[in-house]
């Protein structure tokens, strides 16, 4: 960290409206020296970058896309702070770069007109000339340059033109006077606002001017409390007078503000920028009026979500054959150069397998991002939230929340991540929250094995497409989503509680995306998830293998079982080394009988394991929800990742592990077979079966999930509260299906 | 009064203010909707909420209820 002591690096910040092209630009500039986190305490991503400019050392701080600089969460706050140099762990500002729309100039300068306002030397790229010309959008440039006092580049960010001239005009911008606007506000605002200076010094309070300015127009009182420690009663009185003061000049707080500076616009574009009168249909307006049709818009809609969906969900198999053929391979090499025991074990079933359960996310991460990142780059994002705003404004979100939970059907940890999209804090923590709910392909092996093995294949209301087996699938999806909507209500009227938010929204112009942002997006996340969740995925795993590993002494096999194994072990050696005809056949019976055996005394190792302790201890507790010890167990187990519930029954039920797949007719039959310890009862009845299924269809069994929250809130709260939340419902509902099912088949 | 939800689709209108000083008020405002600005109507969601419009050159789309907070001035039936 040297550009604080370092007098040479100059910092550069990097602002501009949602749309304009701001990343493009950011990676245009950068390249691929770039460093994220995260300012702590809050969501925002802390994305800096580094670039060189004739020698000359340059930090590139790339500031959350936003239309106004009027800070109402602490999300917000940031771009404010970062801009006044208030932020320990950023450098001060020492030139502000910020980027506009050509196309659509006046709603953009309204931005503009408060970041001169902090009085940095300022920057205006003017990105997007191609959409402007086809709007038929003129502008004089020079004009512009004069009337704003600032340097103003022209830009075409996605084709990389005149980025060199922008950056020459940003080296030179650092040695340049700051911006000295005049302020756009009306002679009686700007002495309310002189004034409140007075008496911020008069209480010893030297404020930014900016400051002042928010708390004058922040009626809402978000800022008075955060600035807390600068504003005490006297400012609070002074600004409740100046406040009165202004309603009775006829420039009330807050309206003023946007009826000034819109009014500073149109004075600076007088002359300078044109829009045709009469509106020109250009081919944007022609793609929208379809693709907002009710009929082929809907259409379209659901064909691209389709199509999102499909592959999203459909990478996630051949990805997780791949990454069990690398597990395969690796365990094979792991297994070829250490010795039997603890070793290899942790090698082969905590390392390896940690890793995989890491890498099996990629391919969906990569995947999903691809798809969004093409549907905001080329603005259909924003119209897909348009399309769906009724459906999901009924239940209590916004049509933002609709891709990120579709996207959770395939897996949650994209559509945690998706999330991002939600600008609104509450919703985005809220759909975050419920996004574990949506049934993702890792159930399924569960649902499937449960299905095939206890739900008789029988039609439901006579007919003959319409089956029990399809029907209670369907039922596990559905259980998901309404509980999903349930939870919302009740974090909206509880610890989430607020107004909704608005939904006014720019509809961006449709542009071609850029194959290289698309690119640089989907790679962008899926690193930031391995580097960032991976670490807390790995170490889960390798916690869970120790404790279905360890004590792991021959003591808790029982010595039968030993015995056998080692008289196994003496005659397939020296069946080996027998020329006799029927050797061969032996051989195989031999090494059959072993391998039965070996999975016997795998199945007593885990039984006496720390987690097999535990699912005993558990058992008063799942008792109630149909379970014997061995599903408490293997629900333990499980914490990594709900898949791995299937490998492990198998083990507890003594099969050999290639055996245990949610498709094996042998776990199956073995699930069948199953009694409860020291009876004839069996284990498994539909209650239970259908117990587990609710269980999992609830739970928050999977560790990944948990570390993308972490990631994705900044805070370990949120994760707990989901794993907290989620494992009650799946424990009430689990209670509840098997209770009421074991009732209603005794009556 | 008429306001911004009751404008018909292709229709255009000056708006004149918008009402209330909450957020949602001030986030319309922000988004260009001052008095004196000319918006029209450009289309609506299937289910007819949320609504789409233009102004200032730029596409915006804002719930029926939101848009029922800026109050409008249709022209004279003569000038269309």
């Amino acid at each position: 960290m040297s550009h604080s002591t370092s007098s040479k690096t100059i910092t550069v910040a990097l602002i501009g409206n949602p749309n304009t092209g701001k990343s493009t630009l950011f990676n245009a500039l950068s390249g691929a020296r770039q460093q994220v986190g995260n300012y702590p305490g809050v969501t925002v991503e802390k994305k800096q970058g580094r670039l060189r400019i004739d020698q000359q050392d340059f930090t590139l701080v790339d500031l959350p896309g936003s239309y106004s600089l009027a800070p109402r969460s602490p999300d917000e706050m940031i771009s404010v702070d970062v801009l006044l140099g208030r932020r320990d762990d950023v450098a001060p500002i020492d030139v502000i770069l910020c980027i506009v729309d050509s196309s659509n100039l006046e709603r953009n300068l309204y931005l503009v007109s408060q970041v001169l306002e902090f009085e940095r030397p300022t920057v205006l790229a003017l990105n997007m000339q191609d959409v402007a010309r086809e709007k038929g959008v003129l502008i004089d440039v020079e004009a512009l340059r004069n009337r704003l006092q600032i340097p103003v580049v022209e830009i075409q960010a996605n084709r990389g033109k005149g980025i060199e001239a922008l950056k020459q005009t940003l080296a030179q911008a650092a040695h340049q006077e700051p911006a000295r606007p005049e302020s756009p506000f009306p002679e009686a605002f700007q002495e309310e606002v002189a004034f409140l200076e007075r008496v911020a010094r008069e209480h010893s309070r030297d404020l930014p001017r900016y400051l002042v300015e928010r708390l004058l127009l922040d009626t809402g009182g978000y800022l008075e409390p955060i600035l807390d420690r600068d504003v005490d009663q006297g400012i609070h009185e002074a600004i409740q007078e100046a406040r009165t003061r202004l309603q009775k000049a006829g420039c009330p707080a807050p309206g003023v503000e946007a009826m000034a500076r819109y009014g500073w616009v149109s004075k600076m574009l007088d002359g300078v920028a044109s829009r045709p009168s009469i509106h020109r249909t250009t081919w944007s307006d022609r793609i929208d009026k379809v693709l907002t049709h009710w009929a082929w818009g809907t259409i379209a809609f659901v064909l691209v979500m389709l199509a999102m969906f499909q592959s999203v969900f459909y990478i996630a198999e051949p990805a997780s054959f791949m990454i069990e053929k690398l597990n395969g391979w690796l365990a094979g090499v792991a297994e070829s150069v250490t010795a039997e025991g603890a070793l290899r074990s942790l090698l082969v079933n905590g390392v390896i397998e940690g890793v995989g359960g890491v890498l099996v996310f990629l391919p969906q991460i990569f995947m999903l991002f691809f798809f969004i990142a093409i549907l905001e780059d080329c603005g259909y994002m924003a119209r897909a939230a348009y399309l769906m705003d009724r459906v999901m404004s009924r239940v209590g979100l916004s049509g933002k929340s609709f891709i990120p939970l579709l996207s959770s059907f395939a897996c949650a940890i994209p559509g945690v991540m998706a999330a991002r999209v939600i600008e609104n804090p509450r919703d985005r923590l809220v759909t975050i929250l419920v996004a574990p709910l949506m049934s993702c392909s890792a159930r399924l092996p569960v649902y499937t094995l449960m299905i095939a093995a206890f739900i008789p294949d029988i039609p439901l209301f006579g007919l003959r497409f319409f089956r029990l087996p399809g029907a209670t699938m369907f039922g596990m999806y559905f259980l998901g989503i309404a509980t999903a909507v349930v939870v919302v209500f009740i974090l909206k009227k509880t610890i989430l509680p607020g107004q909704a938010p608005p939904f006014v929204m720019e509809l961006p112009t449709y542009k071609l995306p850029s194959a290289r942002m698309v690119l640089h997006r989907m790679l962008d996340r899926g690193f930031a998830f391995v580097r960032r969740a991976g670490t807390l995925i790995f170490a889960v795993t390798v916690v869970v293998w120790a404790i279905a590993y360890f004590p792991h002494h021959e003591s808790q096999i029982s010595p039968g079982l030993l015995a056998k194994r080692s008289e196994l072990q003496h005659r397939i050696e020296s069946l080996e080394n027998s020329d006799a005809p029927s050797a061969e056949t032996l051989l195989a019976l031999a090494a059959k009988e072993k391998s039965a055996v070996e999975a016997k005394i795998a199945g007593e190792y885990l039984k006496t394991s720390y987690l097999g302790a535990a699912g005993q201890f558990i058992e008063p507790a799942v008792k109630p929800l149909g379970w014997d010890w061995r599903i408490g167990c293997a629900t333990i187990a499980s914490f990594p990742a709900r898949e791995v519930v299937i490998a492990t029954l198998g083990v507890i039920y003594n099969l050999g592990e290639d055996e245990t797949d949610a498709e094996s007719t042998s776990l199956q039959q073995t699930l069948r077979d199953a009694k409860w310890d020291g009876s004839d009862r069996p284990v498994f009845t539909i209650p239970t079966a259908l117990s587990v299924m609710v269980f999992f269809a609830l739970c928050a069994q999977c560790a990944a999930t948990l570390a993308t929250i972490r990631r994705e809130t900044n805070s370990y709260r949120w994760p707990i509260f989901t794993f907290v939340y989620m494992t009650s419902l799946a424990y009430l509902g689990s209670l509840a299906t098997f209770q009421i099912g074991t009732w209603w088949l005794a009556g | 009064m008429t306001t911004l939800a009751e404008l018909p689709l292709g229709g255009r209108a000056v708006v004149l203010q918008v009402t209330g000083g909450d957020e949602i008020s001030l986030r319309i405002l922000e988004m260009g909707l001052t008095p004196g600005v000319a918006v029209s109507m450009v289309g609506s969601a299937p289910l007819g909420d949320p609504l789409e419009i233009e102004l200032r050159g730029y596409r915006l789309s804002l719930r029926k209820n939101e848009a029922a907070r800026v109050e409008i001035e249709l022209p004279a039936a003569d000038s269309v």
